[in-house]
């Protein structure tokens, strides 16, 4: 339960640092403060228990189905990271409470350090490795929003965007690892993979899994080539820099190599990978950083460089390197975190970070400098400092390996010549900023910082030096415990002494101090020939890289989608014919066993004129009443067609259906040109025509395959079970209101909507009203025809009683809300035809968004009512009762359903067509012509 | 029978399919109703044709499948709920556009009219 806790307490912390924008910066910082030295203790009283070789682990069941567990797990190599993610993140946001001036906001980068805290968190401490992944990505997440901090600083957002970029993909290159190395062991349980080392490595996808899981380390650690992204995330805020680039982001990616140590490692392409990945790092990474004249940018080549020694130890094959290793990281990250934070205190002081302008400022800051000399000291690999302990544990592992044959003496000559850049960019460091002469025009004058913006770095330099002195008196613990776990269980013997007599590794150390100091003293001629080098510049790479691309895919994507629905539509189309046609002529027989029935005449007749009409809606499709007009004729032939195959209530629906269209099309066509014009090619028309014909065919032929074939249908059981569990004999209209009910409440929601949305289309339209018929006859002044007005008024009675019938029998016989609505909907508007929608209003105002949303209301309501009966949603109830003189009736929820559908469907229609409608009714008499040239 | 109904079927497709290739909205109107019509009918005969059965319990032992005919009924619904939408976005679009060209605008003006972002090539 503990191990939870560390990670939800950082959470936590990012919620509540958020909130403290009315607080003074001391409270932010101390309310902040309070959740990471709560879990720090926490992780000290477990600690002495995995000193002693346990493991503690604690797991949630999340999708126990899958195998699914929130799984937490606390070993020696998550206890170290743990210890400096805490140590050197509550340092950070100690420092940053000074560092950050009054314009910045404190609770936000806070909230994002937590938040990037405890992504940090739940990476080490992750048991299952999709988990792990997850918090992986956070990280990338948060570091994007913590190096876009200045978001209105285009390199801030350029840096950022470039970080998520690498790293981001980099972490979909880690996800597929992961998933692989899943499948090989089957099992994310990180328990179980790590003990499944041999079935690991002797997998064919061994090769591929491990290429991708080091991918993901080496864009997290800015490993050459992907190294990059880290100078330019130097535009975050230097708490940032001195928390993502020393201590956390970019040790994730050396996590992961520890991590997977025992899993991976050990293979001929692990070390050739690894090894040379890392020498490439750390040559490259020393040799720029001398270069660098910003301040940070020094470091941050720095780093690189450091990176590279940490997975090149990874990568040598012996057992004491990967100990070296997870030395290093410590070592690393506290002189490291410590140059950082200096920096920014000399930025904050003098306003710039160009080492050509800063010197001297050991006359204005002689505290800092002396703390941050030290550090560098410790970054040059001095002895009595931490980084010398861990340089010289290095140097004597680059002696043992045997990685290139008989080339291998390569590897230690190549790492003292990085030892001396080194200790030549550190010089620099030291000799350029603290002394050499007088500062040249500084924005600012610059004087010590404030006390306490001093005492984090203070903290991380005593520990440099006590780590340098006395090694085994602090380290001794922490640093087996994480060895046991990256070597999986065994643990050379190795002693940790600032004295080991005189050796060959003392030897290199020598000539990389002396080599670097000369370096240094001769820098002039050494910048002169990186200046004549052509320079090599990623981040331009990476610019050209990925506008090609966005060029690249928006050539693509306009190929396809250039805006033209007619295209669309025939790609479409095309790949439908592909689809549906293809399995066509993988059949056998087209006809079923299913003997067919006979033609009659009067089917052959309906039929005929069905496919006249269609017909003939196309031919004549330019004079769009006409071939409105055709197109109802088929509108009717379907509905007929309902009536001879059995069904009614179909026949019933379509009819009402095709009344309201038909309708509807006719007033659409009062707004639209009453014709079209010719525009397509032949060519067009032919290319169109072969494409309907040919699904056409393909849809014929899968219907008559469908109906010649004999039929299993699953409607027994809604036959079976109308009468006694729906209690009604309309089968059809059963299924509607109680078997498919739920499906029923979708689709009269769907009808809400549509009908909202041509409300709310229609509200403000600037109709354009012809004042003359597409002949150029102006309309007819009698504009309401006295008998249609007076037949309607009276027909209007008479509609409601039908309608009124056909819904009450619905559920016994053809009828129900559906088609009772549409009824009703007709007979009112045929009033608004009759008479006008200004006719209407005045004696009828109804507010038909009000209808729609009571109609579905009581539909809904009538399936929550069953809740009340311990019943599940839209469970029907049903009675029969004898009224006197009336006789048996039957009441059932069902209807008062179907009386929420009949409601929702009379008021939808309505409103689709009355608010059009009215439109008309607003035509003044000489509507100025705007006729639209089409 | 059966090859009468499905070529009935094909014929809507083949209409219906011409029509919403049109360039104007109301014949890709017009063709969206004819083939909802297509559509329904073919929902409907994976029912089966059945003449003359009964479709109301207890007046036969045979009866045509419900199953079908109550999805149809909603579809036929919902299909007047999409035409109607249609329709009046097309008017909406008309009336802010200043045609009625299914893309917003006609052919002949789009070539000197817009960036080469709207370059229409069918």
């Amino acid at each position: 339960m503990t191990l939870l806790w560390i990670p939800l307490l950082s959470l936590l912390g990012s919620i509540i640092s958020s909130m403290t924008g009315k607080l003074t910066r001391n409270q932010s910082t101390g309310l902040t403060l309070l959740m990471p030295i709560t879990a720090l203790l926490m992780t000290i009283s477990l600690a002495p228990a995995v000193f002693s070789g346990e493991v503690i682990r604690s797991t949630f069941s999340w999708i126990p189905l899958l195998g699914i567990d929130i799984a937490f797990r606390l070993d020696g190599l998550a206890l170290l990271f743990v210890f400096m993610i805490l140590v050197i993140g509550i340092l950070v946001i100690f420092y940053a409470r000074y560092y950050l001036s009054s314009n910045d906001s404190m609770p936000k980068l806070y909230a994002y350090l937590m938040l990037f805290m405890t992504a940090m968190l739940g990476i080490v401490m992750s048991n299952n490795v999709i988990q792990l992944w997850f918090f992986w990505e956070l990280t990338s997440i948060s570091s994007f929003l913590l190096i876009s901090y200045w978001w209105h600083k285009a390199e801030a957002r350029n840096g950022a965007i470039m970080a998520l970029t690498i790293t981001g993909g980099g972490g979909l290159a880690l996800l597929a690892g992961l998933l692989l190395l899943g499948n090989i062991v089957g099992s994310y349980n990180l328990d179980i993979i790590l003990a499944s080392r041999d079935i690991i490595q002797a997998h064919d996808w061994y090769e591929v899994t491990l290429i991708l899981i080091l991918l993901g380390a080496f864009t997290k650690s800015a490993q050459f080539p992907f190294h990059f992204w880290l100078p330019h995330a130097m535009a975050a805020p230097t708490p940032v820099s001195a928390y993502l680039h020393s201590a956390t982001m970019v040790k994730a990616g050396v996590f992961l190599l520890a991590r997977f140590y025992p899993a991976l490692a050990g293979t001929d392409i692990w070390f050739i990978i690894v090894s040379l990945t890392g020498l490439a790092t750390l040559l490259f990474g020393a040799y720029v950083a001398l270069f660098k004249h910003d301040l940070k940018g020094l470091l941050a080549y720095s780093t690189i460089s450091h990176l590279g020694l940490i997975t090149l130890l990874f990568g040598l094959d012996t057992k004491l390197a990967a100990v070296a290793a997870i030395f290093h990281i410590i070592n690393h990250a506290t002189f490291k975190a410590s140059l950082f934070m200096a920096t920014g205190i000399i930025d904050h002081e003098t306003g710039t970070r160009d080492m050509r302008k800063i010197n001297g400022m050991w006359k204005f800051m002689p505290y800092t400098a002396t703390l941050a000399m030290v550090a560098a000291a410790a970054m040059a690999g001095v002895p009595l400092l931490n980084g010398f302990l861990s340089k010289e544990m290095f140097f004597a592992e680059t002696l043992h390996q045997q990685l290139l044959g008989s080339m291998s003496w390569l590897i230690p000559v190549l790492a003292t010549i990085a030892g001396a850049f080194a200790v030549a960019y550190s010089a620099r460091f030291i000799h350029d900023v603290f002394f050499n002469g007088d500062p040249i025009d500084l924005p600012k004058q610059p004087s010590e910082a404030p006390r306490y913006m001093r005492l984090p770095i203070e903290i991380l330099v005593v520990l440099c030096l006590v780590v340098g002195i006395v090694p085994n008196f602090v380290i001794d613990d922490i640093l087996k415990s994480a060895s046991f776990a990256v070597l999986g269980g065994y643990v050379p013997e190795f002693e940790v002494s600032l004295w080991h007599g005189f050796n060959l590794p003392l030897l290199m150390s020598a000539i990389a101090v002396s080599g670097g100091l000369l370096m240094y003293t001769q820098r002039h001629y050494l910048f002169q020939f990186h200046a004549s080098l052509p320079s090599l510049n990623g981040k331009k790479l990476f610019d050209n890289s990925i506008s090609a691309l966005t060029k690249w895919c928006q050539v693509k994507i306009h190929t396809i989608e250039n805006g033209s629905l007619q295209r669309y539509l025939v790609l479409m189309f095309v790949v439908v014919l592909f689809f549906a046609g293809w399995p066509l002529f993988e059949m056998n027989q087209l006809s079923g066993q299913k003997p067919l029935t006979p033609v009659d005449v009067h089917n052959a007749m309906g039929a005929a004129l069905l496919m006249i009409g269609a017909i003939s809606t196309v031919i004549w499709y330019r004079t769009r009443v006409i071939s409105l007009l055709m197109l109802s004729v088929v509108g009717l032939m379907v509905s007929i067609a309902f009536t001879r195959f059995s069904a009614p209530d179909l026949a019933l629906t379509q009819l009402t259906v095709e009344v309201v269209t038909v309708i509807l099309l006719m007033l659409a066509l009062f707004f639209l040109p009453q014709n079209s014009p010719k525009e397509s090619s032949s060519m067009r028309v032919l290319r169109d025509l072969g494409i309907s014909a040919g699904l056409g065919i393909v849809i014929a032929s899968i219907c008559y395959a469908l109906i010649t074939r004999p039929l299993e249908s699953i409607s027994d059981f809604f036959l079976a079970n109308a009468k006694t569990g729906g209690g009604g004999t309309n089968v059809v209209n059963v299924i509607l209101v109680d078997f498919r009910g739920f499906d029923t409440l979708g689709e009269i929601c769907v009808l809400g909507i549509a009908a909202l949305g041509i409300y709310k289309l229609l509200i403000n339209l600037p109709l354009y009203i012809p004042a003359t018929d597409s002949e150029g006859r102006p309309w007819a002044k009698e504009r309401y025809p006295v008998l249609l007005a007076s037949i309607s008024q009276s027909l209007l009675p008479l509609a409601l009683l039908v309608s009124f019938y056909i819904f009450l029998r619905g559920h016994n016989m053809p009828g129900g809300g559906f088609i009772a609505g549409l009824v009703t909907a007709v007979a009112f508007i045929l009033q608004y035809i009759a008479h006008g929608s200004n006719w209407i209003a005045e004696r009828l105002t109804i507010n038909y968004r009000k209808i729609i949303a009571s109609g579905i209301a009581i539909a809904l309501l009538t399936g929550v009512g069953s809740w009340f009966f311990g019943r599940p949603f839209m469970t029907t109830w049903f009675e029969y009762f004898d009224i006197p003189f009336i006789g048996e009736i039957e009441l059932a929820s069902a209807l008062v359903f179907d009386i929420g559908v009949y409601i929702t469907v009379v008021g939808s229609t309505l409103m689709i067509l009355a608010s059009l409608g009215k439109l008309t009714a607003n035509e003044p008499a000489n509507a100025p012509s705007k006729e639209v040239n089409i | 029978m059966e090859l009468l109904y499905a070529s009935s079927v094909g014929v809507l497709v083949s209409c219906g399919v011409f029509l919403i290739l049109r360039s104007r909205t109301f014949p890709v109107v017009l063709g969206l109703t004819m083939f909802s019509y297509a559509v329904n009918l073919f929902l409907f005969s994976s029912g089966r044709l059945s003449l003359n059965q009964a479709a109301v319990l207890g007046t036969s032992t045979e009866y045509a499948d419900p199953l079908p005919q109550a999805l149809v009924l909603t579809a036929i619904v919902i299909g007047f709920a999409m035409t109607a939408f249609v329709v009046i976005l097309a008017i909406r679009g008309r009336t802010d556009l200043g045609n009625d060209h299914v893309d917003g605008q006609v052919p002949d003006t789009k070539n000197h009219n817009n960036d080469n972002n709207n370059k229409v090539k069918v």
